[in-house]
């Protein structure tokens, strides 16, 4: 290994990423705006809460006197939805679109037997009666079968504090893969890698610059992205930054080698970029980035842990919202070292500079 | 004089295709070697196992009499050796000057960057993108990175194609200078007057094999006593089939083969053919391959 040739090398793929100003700026644009429309899809009423129709002759009155009156229309986290018509609302209750309906003048209610949603409103509509019953001053033990009551508070943990780690992940993901990856095959196809070839430098220095170059440009990246998407949004962090810098480390390293691997041979950039989506897309959807895989498949569970990014996003998921430490995430660590010895060295091995 | 670069018997196939069919031949110090041949006769597979670019399927090349199929004799070959190829791509947003500097620094020698600057005419475009170089530009730049390590032999691989005729002039200019710098170089062209213009010694390939080599002058002399007498076709009035010449007609034009100016020219007065559009030239490389190979250069 001749540091000056590698330093050489290294120098030259960093000053072509930083002079290409559009793939720069999309690099850094991107988890932002990614991040930026979560955090705004996402912001003020949770999604996840109950909508209640509510049909009367004069249903927002009705509804204000029924919510002093009943425990049920007091109930938290149930969107209470005034509605005119009730042929129409009964449609919406079928389609799900409504998970309950009430006629208060008559004293009907409606829920789909195949709605969850409905079933469970039944059940706290069946527990707010004993409230009623009990003058709204039942005895605890009363209302919760027996068990007793305990609480803690913490801050709630959003979706997009949730998603925020696969996120980095995935534009690290990507910038690996078809940042070296696809240069590569470009470098080869046009004839760069044969010129350079032609010179004293190794395929070990050459591959070991691109490898530097990418990580540090990525992990520059998105330590920007994290920053300014904090700014605000303001996601949760509960672990030591180190531990977190530690897994993107790696797992950029990995995702690298990753892209080294299946550039190592190919010379047409169409299939380099059929290869990287083949790699990428199943990567993306079973990873773990935008929702979780419990109670997903138990297969499909196991085949998610082939992928690097499971890893690293389960990794940083840990330390940013459990605020788990190194030991807690050690099985990730050695799994993404293992994965990115494993893919750099059968990378060296068929790299062809032709 | 023991041979700088030495090729013995080089064999390449692709699977069943053979490239190059044991080809042999030895680069002196300080010479012009010129592999000839029309596109596919395998001078580049061969220029580019001298490189050290393709493995050769069998054969030996010994530089300084040493074999340079790996390891030290192979770094050392590498650091000695300045390459241009027939096509190259450097990396993007990088200036001449930048891509200088950077195959300079893969080098442990390095000549004089001002006297590289010098010789290749650079100097007026040092700090624009090499991808808004003009086509002569361009091969200027790519044969001063072949000489950024001071080389002692330095391979052109059709360095011309491409360039207009001023361009063309003016990178024969920069090789004939590089020559008499004392740097051995192999050039491969199709370009028979780069070739007669430039290398001392010659070899023409075709379908992978050496089927003529020597200095031009000598291969001329030794394959040709004639000259040709070119004239119109419409000069001559008669049916063309009753002079007795050795003779060829190519589109309007008969050439007239002879080692007798005299004794044409006086057949040719001798049936009333008209002298007023009479050229005579001698025979070329171009002839040459022609008589060699019985087609013309598949360029």
């Amino acid at each position: 290994m001749n540091l000056r040739r590698f330093l050489t090398v290294l120098a030259a793929r960093n000053r072509e990423f930083i002079r290409d100003r559009s793939a720069l700026g999309w690099n850094i644009l991107f988890p932002v705006l990614i991040v930026a429309g979560f955090a705004f899809a996402f912001s003020g009423q949770p999604l996840d809460q109950y909508k209640v129709g509510v049909y009367a002759e004069a249903p927002l009155q009705k509804l204000a006197t029924v919510k002093e009156e009943q425990a049920f229309f007091r109930t938290s986290y149930i969107q209470f939805i005034p509605v005119v018509r009730l042929d129409p609302a009964i449609i919406k209750v079928e389609r799900h679109q409504l998970d309950m309906l009430f006629d208060l003048d008559n004293g009907h209610y409606w829920i789909n037997s195949d709605s969850p949603k409905g079933y469970m409103l039944e059940r706290v509509l069946y527990g707010a009666v004993i409230v009623d019953a009990g003058g709204g001053n039942a005895p605890v033990a009363v209302e919760s079968g027996g068990y007793q009551r305990q609480t803690v508070s913490g801050r709630e943990i959003r979706y997009v504090d949730w998603v925020i780690p696969g996120i980095l992940a995935m534009n690290m993901m990507f910038s690996s893969l078809f940042g070296v990856g696809y240069v590569i095959v470009r470098y080869r196809k046009n004839g760069v890698l044969r010129r350079l070839q032609a010179t004293p430098l190794s395929a070990f220095e050459f591959l070991s610059a691109q490898v530097v170059s990418r990580l540090w440009l990525i992990m520059a990246i998105s330590i920007m992205v994290y920053v300014g998407a904090n700014l605000f949004i303001d996601f949760t962090m509960f672990g030591s930054y180190w531990n977190l810098l530690l897994v993107f480390s790696l797992g950029a390293v990995s995702l690298i080698s990753m892209g080294l691997l299946v550039a190592a041979r190919i010379r047409s950039e169409e299939l380099a970029g059929g290869i990287l989506n083949l790699v990428s897309w199943p990567m993306m959807f079973l990873s773990g980035v935008w929702f979780s895989l419990e109670g997903a498949n138990p297969l499909m569970q196991k085949l998610a842990l082939i992928f690097p990014l499971t890893h690293i996003i389960d990794a940083a998921r840990s330390i940013m919202i459990d605020g788990a430490g190194l030991v807690e995430v050690s099985t990730q660590l050695v799994v993404l070292t293992a994965m990115s010895a494993i893919f750099l060295l059968l990378g060296a091995v068929l790299f062809r500079w032709k | 004089m023991a041979a700088l670069l030495q090729v013995t018997h080089l064999v390449k196939h692709f699977d069943a295709v053979i490239a190059v069919d044991g080809v042999s031949f030895a680069l002196q110090q300080g010479t012009c070697f010129g592999l000839l041949g029309p596109n596919g006769a395998g001078k580049t597979t061969t220029i580019e196992m001298l490189e050290g670019i393709t493995e050769p399927s069998s054969g030996e090349i010994h530089y300084r009499g040493q074999r340079v199929n790996a390891g030290a004799a192979r770094e050392a070959f590498r650091n000695d050796a300045g390459i241009m190829f027939q096509s190259t791509a450097l990396q993007d947003f990088i200036t001449v000057r930048e891509a200088l500097e950077m195959f300079g620094r893969l080098y442990p020698r390095t000549i004089d960057s001002d006297e590289l600057i010098q010789i290749c005419a650079l100097g007026e475009f040092l700090d624009r993108d090499t991808r808004k170089l003009s086509g002569g530009q361009r091969q200027r730049l790519l044969l001063a990175m072949a000489l950024v390590n001071d080389p002692q032999v330095v391979f052109l691989d059709e360095p011309t194609t491409g360039l207009d005729p001023q361009a063309r002039r003016n990178l024969w200019a920069l090789v004939q200078r590089i020559k008499a710098q004392g740097k051995t170089v192999l050039l491969t062209t199709h370009y028979m007057e780069e070739a007669y213009e430039l290398c001392d010694e010659i070899a023409i390939m075709d379908h992978g094999k050496i089927i003529a080599h020597g200095s031009p002058k000598a291969l001329l002399a030794e394959h040709f006593d004639e000259v040709v007498l070119q004239l119109p076709r419409s000069d001559i009035l008669g049916p063309i089939e009753n002079l007795p010449l050795k003779l060829k007609v190519q589109d309007d034009i008969v050439e007239i083969l002879s080692s007798d100016i005299n004794a044409a020219v006086r057949t040719l007065l001798a049936h009333d053919v008209s002298l007023a559009g009479l050229q005579i030239r001698p025979r070329t490389l171009d002839d040459l391959f022609l008589a060699l190979t019985g087609a013309a250069l598949r360029t």
